[in-house]
């Protein structure tokens, strides 16, 4: 199908629930579900690493309105993952629903549910714990082979070999490469070698984490969640609770935001454990501070990056080690290490010799990691992509011109990125079109405003993945229905990111037929065909292509049904959408009377179901570009114009795939400037709500504009790749470029708040 | 103890804890649009008018609405209806969970200033956070209102 042709995709047309949304119909758990059913409340360590020696709730009991109160006694003894992967999940199986050991300031370590919030909170308070304190591993770098461990059991397991091994604190570790990278960078020019830190910043979804459970009239446990991953949350629960997966149903209704936070079963648990046991209603609504310190916010790393060129700039290997810290439990924590490498390296393929990618991911007693809207490539390219510009700065090249010269072209077999092809690579379109609107040559590099104040540009690239190659399954089924409507069913989650949309448009196309003819269901573990959820930057691409199969099917099982009506063979049929027609002319049935027909008298389904996989995961490309305004006074930075060019493929629709790039970069925007997670001696998170963890809010942007720079992957649906996670990835690199333009301190460390850019002008006049 | 207020434009007498929070008392009237996005009066989903102006709902006790008229998105349809396609027509709505926040507090400074810059758009919306839609879509479906109803005006 060619571009040209194209109705539907690449229309911006609304997202199929937006006036519901906007004018706050009833559409999220706490919305939808009862009320009168049992308040599930957690107790917290209020230590980083301890054993409960005795744990007394016979006074809690006593309050009114308590149902039950439950115990590491209490609790199945089988170890499992809370990390939304696919079995077999290359997170360790380290967690208990509740464990005599607590991990961290924030571990769980008893469950309460009574009638109401008052109950449950005076009860949480008379549980009598007696702790035995030991000490915690506070210090990510000093974990791996710590005397110390955090996971000393038995019946710790990793399922998959990632290199992880609980007796050294590790959760995972490896090495790659190509070529003799040790070689090339002793041969070249110029060697720039810095260690970089990123911080485990909150996702922050307005909507906390949250679930309802109850049992069915078939006896099955029901749960409704703010979750991404229908099926793998059926698993999961089932493995906590070691129950029989049949007796699980999960589903989610609208989801406020997730951003990946909701790819993990943080909440899930606690209710559904309450409900099995109870056989009552229940509903468990984290609070915002519960987000900030017993959520799954993003790993946080430490890249030590060697860059090796000649003088003129010519890149000729890279050498990455990833030190990744996953907290108290390993929640993604072998896979996000991955992407810092495999998601940075690839950028530079264009005259890259030789690479090495290594990374331990480590235990210690804090908050356990989780996924984040970029998932390690996130960090990776900051690293990366400063230590590009570090070197840029060294060489006296302008950092637009060695990243035109030492990116990934289209064609080009990208080594670092597992051999795949960058089949589809706008990116070299993406930069020129990018220093075209922001006015590179005019910006870059300062311009002094008088005042104290200077202008600044700095510039960063990105790539990301679309889907997990070999992995990640998407469904859907389609479904004619009375007078021609269609039911699409699908099993991805949309998070606010209008995948229920534009898949419905990628059917409509398929069926000929107005987005309004599609009317989406999804997600629900018992009703939607099978889908590994909405993560990985995997539903446009991956799902998308289900919908296209199976639209495909089912436009030939509507034609069987219209050669029988028009008495003729199924080849000589032309599907025209609200028609079937004869190729000779000879007739023709309308859909509606195919529609009634298939009820009545009828043995062929008019449904079909497609699954897809790809063998590959297309990256999609972008370029960003920032100007700051410094004031080398105070140290404040605002941001003036960010502009950024994407190849995301075919954008299916531009209007959501801008809001999905806009959101992404001030989200990018609030971690380079102000998201910070730090830490008390003690293990305690300081920035526990949004008093201290501050979000960009709408006075913290400055200009922002977006463009595409199509490009056509052919694997993809419509040309389709991803969007929704790149677009966080270029903001810190392309900040702290800006900063270094500025003062020429090179911030390594995230968030670059004003007090440190004080600092670093101060340090360097000394 | 017991309140009286009207609650969009109905009357209501309730009998309510001396610490129920405004939000808590409409929610389970069935406002489902007042949302909580945090404890500390941080992110503005919860705004609610209180007399016409916006107050957060979150920071507001139940009884200090007593003899007052609460006003939720419920209660504000059409007035919410006549700009929020335009928002709409952006995709900035995404996840949708703040939006009641905003919508209600866009009701009250158009009120107030109905041909607001876009400097003034962003000041008065400030204290209501969104994670997803970097805000610009907000502002570009609100300029494109404020321009129809401009172009409506000039015919």
């Amino acid at each position: 199908m060619s571009e040209s042709k194209l109705r539907v995709v690449g229309q911006p047309v609304r997202k199929k629930d937006a006036m519901q949304l906007l004018l706050g119909k009833p559409a999220y758990v706490d919305d939808l579900t009862p009320h009168d059913c049992l308040v599930v409340k957690v107790l917290r360590s209020p230590h980083a690493h301890a054993l409960i020696d005795e744990i007394s709730t016979d006074t809690a009991l006593k309050v009114p309105g308590i149902e039950c109160i439950f115990t590491y006694k209490d609790v199945p003894q089988k170890r499992f993952t809370l990390a939304g992967q696919t079995y077999p999940e290359p997170s360790p199986y380290d967690r208990l629903i509740l464990d005599r050991r607590v991990r961290y300031m924030g571990d769980a370590v008893a469950i309460v549910a009574g009638e109401s919030e008052k109950a449950v909170e005076k009860a949480l308070k008379l549980i009598k714990v007696k702790y035995q304190l030991l000490e915690p591993v506070l210090d990510f770098h000093a974990a791996k082979d710590n005397p110390v461990l955090v996971h000393p059991e038995d019946n710790w397991r990793a399922l998959c070999p990632v290199g992880a091994d609980n007796q050294r604190n590790l959760c995972a570790s490896g090495s790659c490469g190509d070529g003799d990278v040790d070689a090339v960078l002793a041969d070249c020019d110029a060697v720039i070698d810095r260690v970089y830190h990123t911080k485990a910043c909150q996702q922050a979804m307005m909507e906390t984490f949250r679930t309802y459970t109850e049992m069915d009239t078939y006896g099955r446990l029901h749960v409704v969640s703010s979750t991404q991953i229908v099926f793998h949350a059926r698993r999961i629960i089932a493995n906590a609770l070691d129950i029989p997966k049949s007796r699980v149903h999960v589903e989610k209704p609208r989801i406020g935001g997730g951003f990946g936070a909701k790819q993990t079963i943080v909440a899930e648990i606690y209710p559904a454990f309450v409900t099995w046991k109870t056989g009552k209603p229940a509903k468990m609504i984290y609070t915002r501070e519960e987000c900030q310190v017993a959520g799954s916010p993003r790993h946080e790393m430490e890249i030590r990056v060697r860059v090796g060129a000649s003088r003129d700039g010519v890149i000729r290997a890279i050498d990455v080690y990833t030190l990744s810290n996953t907290g108290a439990f390993g929640e993604h924590g072998p896979t996000t290490v991955g992407l810092s490498g495999h998601k940075s390296i690839p950028l530079y393929t264009g005259n890259l010799e030789a690479f090495r990618f290594a990374y331990d991911v480590v235990y210690t007693n804090v908050q356990a990691a989780g996924a984040y809207r970029g998932y390690g490539a996130t960090q990776g390219i900051f690293a990366v992509e400063t230590a590009v510009s570090e070197l840029a700065a060294q060489l006296r090249i302008d950092p637009v011109a060695i990243r035109e010269r030492n990116m990934v072209r289209e064609g080009q077999i990208m080594a670092a990125y597992y051999n795949e092809p960058a089949s589809a690579c706008a990116l070299d379109r993406c930069m020129a079109r990018c220093k075209e609107l922001f006015g590179w040559a005019e910006k870059y590099p300062v311009r002094d405003m008088g005042g104290g104040k200077v202008r600044t540009a700095g510039v960063a690239m990105a790539m990301q993945g679309s889907g997990i190659s070999g992995v990640d399954v998407g469904s859907a089924t389609v479904k004619l229905s009375d007078e021609g409507f269609y039911n699409l069913m699908i099993g991805a989650a949309d998070m606010g990111t209008g995948c229920d949309t534009i898949l419905a448009q990628m059917a409509a196309e398929c069926l000929d037929c107005d987005i309004g003819d599609i009317a989406v269901f999804g997600a629900d573990s018992d009703a939607s065909p099978y889908d590994s959820g909405s993560y990985a930057s995997s539903t446009t691409y991956v799902t998308g292509k289900a919908v296209e199969k199976a639209c495909a099917q089912l436009r030939e099982n509507i034609c069987a049904i219209a050669a029988g009506m028009l008495s003729c063979r199924p080849d000589e049929l032309a599907f025209a959408g609200r028609t079937v027609r004869r190729l000779d002319g000879a007739g023709e049935v309308t859909l509606f009377d195919i529609a009634t027909r298939s009820m009545c008298g009828n043995a062929t389904a008019v449904q079909a179901t497609a699954s897809h996989s790809s063998p590959v995961s297309p990256p999609p490309f972008m370029v960003g570009m920032v100007e700051i305004e410094l004031d080398r006074e105070t140290g404040q930075v605002d941001i003036i114009d960010y502009v950024a060019v994407v190849d995301c493929g075919t954008p299916v629709n531009p209007a959501l795939a801008r809001a999905q790039a806009e959101g992404g970069i001030v989200q990018g925007i609030g971690m380079a400037m102000f998201e910070n997670v730090t830490y008390e001696p003690t293990g305690r998170i300081v920035e526990n709500s949004f008093m201290q963890y501050k979000i960009p809010t709408r006075l913290d942007m400055g200009r922002l504009r977006v463009e595409f720079e199509a490009s056509y992957e052919q694997s993809g649906p419509f040309g389709a790749k991803s969007i929704g996670e790149i677009v966080i990835n270029t903001p810190s690199p392309a900040i702290a470029g800006a900063v270094a333009h500025a003062t020429g301190v090179w911030h390594r460390e995230l968030p670059i708040t004003p007090e440190k850019v004080l600092w670093g002008i101060k340090n360097r006049q000394k | 103890m017991e309140i009286k207020l009207t609650l969009n434009g109905k009357p209501v007498t309730a009998s309510i804890n001396a610490d129920t929070l405004l939000i808590d008392f409409v929610r389970a009237r069935g406002c489902w649009s007042v949302k909580r996005g945090c404890e500390t009066a941080n992110c503005g989903l919860c705004t609610v008018l209180l007399d016409g102006m916006p107050v957060l709902s979150c920071s507001v006790l139940a009884a200090r609405a007593a003899g007052r008229h609460v006003q939720t998105l419920e209660g504000l349809q059409d007035e919410a209806a006549d700009f929020v396609g335009f928002i709409a027509d952006q995709g900035a709505e995404q996840c949708g969970f703040c939006n009641p926040g905003y919508v209600i507090n866009t009701v009250a400074l158009l009120r107030e200033n109905p041909s607001p810059t876009d400097d003034e758009i962003r000041a008065y919306l400030a204290g209501n956070l969104c994670r997803c839609s970097g805000y610009e879509g907000q502002l570009r479906g609100i300029r494109a209102y404020l321009n129809s109803r401009k172009g409506r005006a000039h015919e």
